[in-house]
């Protein structure tokens, strides 16, 4: 395994290599012992300033960030859009810059647009750090769901994963789909035809629109949420048609391994592409994602915090 | 460059054991003992005295691992990244007498990094310093309380500690540049 980082940003995990992503993987592991101590909090990154900019609302990868951020002891502060001199007419570049003279060692962002971090990474020199950009990657998220993963399961490689619901606006999906088959997985993507991707096949996937078909067999199954505000024209006829054609169920879950684990991205929509009796059920580890985020991310901005561009 | 063996294996086993004995002693036993060594090699030497430590007093200790690269104060000096190893000291340790152990005592800012980092853990009743060798050259007022073998060197020399667990082999040597 190659022990050093060398990029100063994270932007997806579409171009990392194994080596890479098992090192992000192997590191997190050392971090989500920090967590557990009574004082949670090491020195690591004491008088560095990491600012998290969030032009899209967020709350969970936000206060996981923040929560990472702290545990380091790195200086922090936090924008949203919302109240910031974007309203004022501002561009993106702009506003980057002068974060950037604030001396900003490292730039968390989240965006609409797909590709808005892999643009400015090129003129920042800060280290930029990916939480979303539009329906592109969210390589922190992809990260922690192969992290819970390999907790769980002990290893990646030759595994069943699925992923299950709206793949089309999904940036959880398309990050997780690069990590996964990089790490030799068996990736099958599930949904209505509509809110599958053209060509997704293409990436190495399987495909199917029968649920019953994705989940035979299944080690590890994700269900993504129907991302409405992403919706500008209906992908399927209602909610309740989509709840019964392709939500979670025990019932739907018996052909799956026996040991098989749940997964969400949150926000979870109980009733819709998941059960209640699967959320609170034995095979979720939905929350376990969400303590696994910290260690995960703890270890990116440790990775990325000596490289500079 | 020419290298100079300084201990070999026997003569690391017999520091070893002397080392315990003398933690033995002046502790008075084993009670409210705990050995934390650091990584990678001091963990090792920690993991071999709980065991030696067994054998004598028939009593089992705990034993820990600490990884102090979260705590370094010159990660910036360093280029790229230490790997992170992970600390593990699955047991209380407010109150206990800890045995901190590392192969080899130079600056001492390694065990700078280590009093910080047991800090953070809880407020041990003490910690004592065991070392295998003790080189000088220390640019911190951090002195061991248990040495293996003390060794003179000048400063760009280098103290290499092989143990078979990590190295497969089992000595001590001080490479120095020939002038």
């Amino acid at each position: 395994m190659s022990k050093s980082w060398t990029r100063k940003d994270l932007l997806g995990l579409r171009d990392l290599s194994r080596e890479e992503i098992e090192l992000i993987l192997k590191t997190a592991e050392s971090f989500k012992e920090v967590s557990t101590r009574p004082i949670k909090k090491v020195p690591t990154l004491r008088g560095r300033t990491v600012v998290n900019f969030f032009f899209e609302p967020s709350t969970r990868t936000r206060a996981s960030f923040e929560i990472a951020e702290r545990r380091l002891s790195a200086d922090t502060i936090s924008f949203s859009s919302s109240g910031s001199s974007m309203e004022k007419g501002e561009t993106l570049l702009d506003t980057m810059k002068n974060i950037e003279a604030l001396k900003a060692d490292l730039i968390v962002m989240r965006h609409s647009a797909s590709g808005a971090p892999h643009r400015l990474s090129r003129s920042i020199s800060a280290g930029i750090i990916n939480a979303g950009d539009g329906t592109n990657e969210h390589p922190t998220q992809a990260l922690l769901d192969m992290f819970t993963i390999k907790e769980k399961k002990g290893r990646i490689e030759g595994l069943r994963v699925v992923y299950i619901g709206d793949i089309l606006h999904s940036r959880v999906a398309r990050s997780n789909i690069w990590g996964l088959l990089e790490l030799g997985a068996h990736v099958t993507v599930c949904g209505p035809k509509t809110l599958l991707p053209i060509e997704v096949d293409k990436l190495g996937v399987r495909v199917t629109t029968k649920v019953e078909e994705a989940i035979e067999g299944a080690d590890a199954i994700t269900l993504l949420r129907i991302q409405l505000e992403r919706q500008k024209e209906p992908f399927f006829p209602s909610v309740r048609e989509y709840a019964s054609t392709f939500g979670i169920t025990r019932e739907r879950l018996k052909v799956a391994k026996k040991d098989v684990i749940i997964m969400h991205p949150g926000p979870i929509n109980r009733g819709v592409e998941i059960a209640d009796d699967v959320v609170n059920g034995p095979f979720s580890v939905i929350l376990d994602q969400v303590t696994n985020g910290i260690a995960v991310r703890m270890a990116v901005l440790y990775l990325l915090s000596q490289v500079r561009g | 460059m020419s290298e100079k063996k300084i201990l070999d294996g026997e003569g690391i086993e017999r520091a070893s054991i002397r080392i315990i004995h003398e933690i033995l002693e002046r502790n008075g036993g084993t009670a409210g003992l705990v050995i934390i060594g650091m990584r990678t090699r001091g963990a090792v030497l920690a993991r071999r005295f709980a065991d030696q430590i067994r054998e004598i007093e028939k009593q089992d200790i705990p034993v820990g691992a600490l990884d102090i690269t979260l705590y370094r104060d010159d990660l910036t000096e360093i280029g790229p990244q230490p790997l992170v190893r992970g600390t593990e000291i699955p047991f209380d340790i407010n109150q206990k007498k800890i045995i901190l152990v590392d192969d080899v005592l130079f600056t001492g800012r390694t065990v700078r990094c280590a009093l910080d980092a047991l800090v953070d853990y809880g407020r041990p009743a003490c910690i004592q310093l065991a070392v295998l060798v003790d080189r000088g050259h220390r640019e911190l007022p951090i002195k061991a309380d248990y040495v293996g073998k003390n060794i003179p060197t000048a400063v760009g020399e280098e103290v290499i500690v092989s143990l078979t667990e990590t190295d497969g082999a089992e000595e001590v040597i001080v490479k120095r540049k020939d002038a």
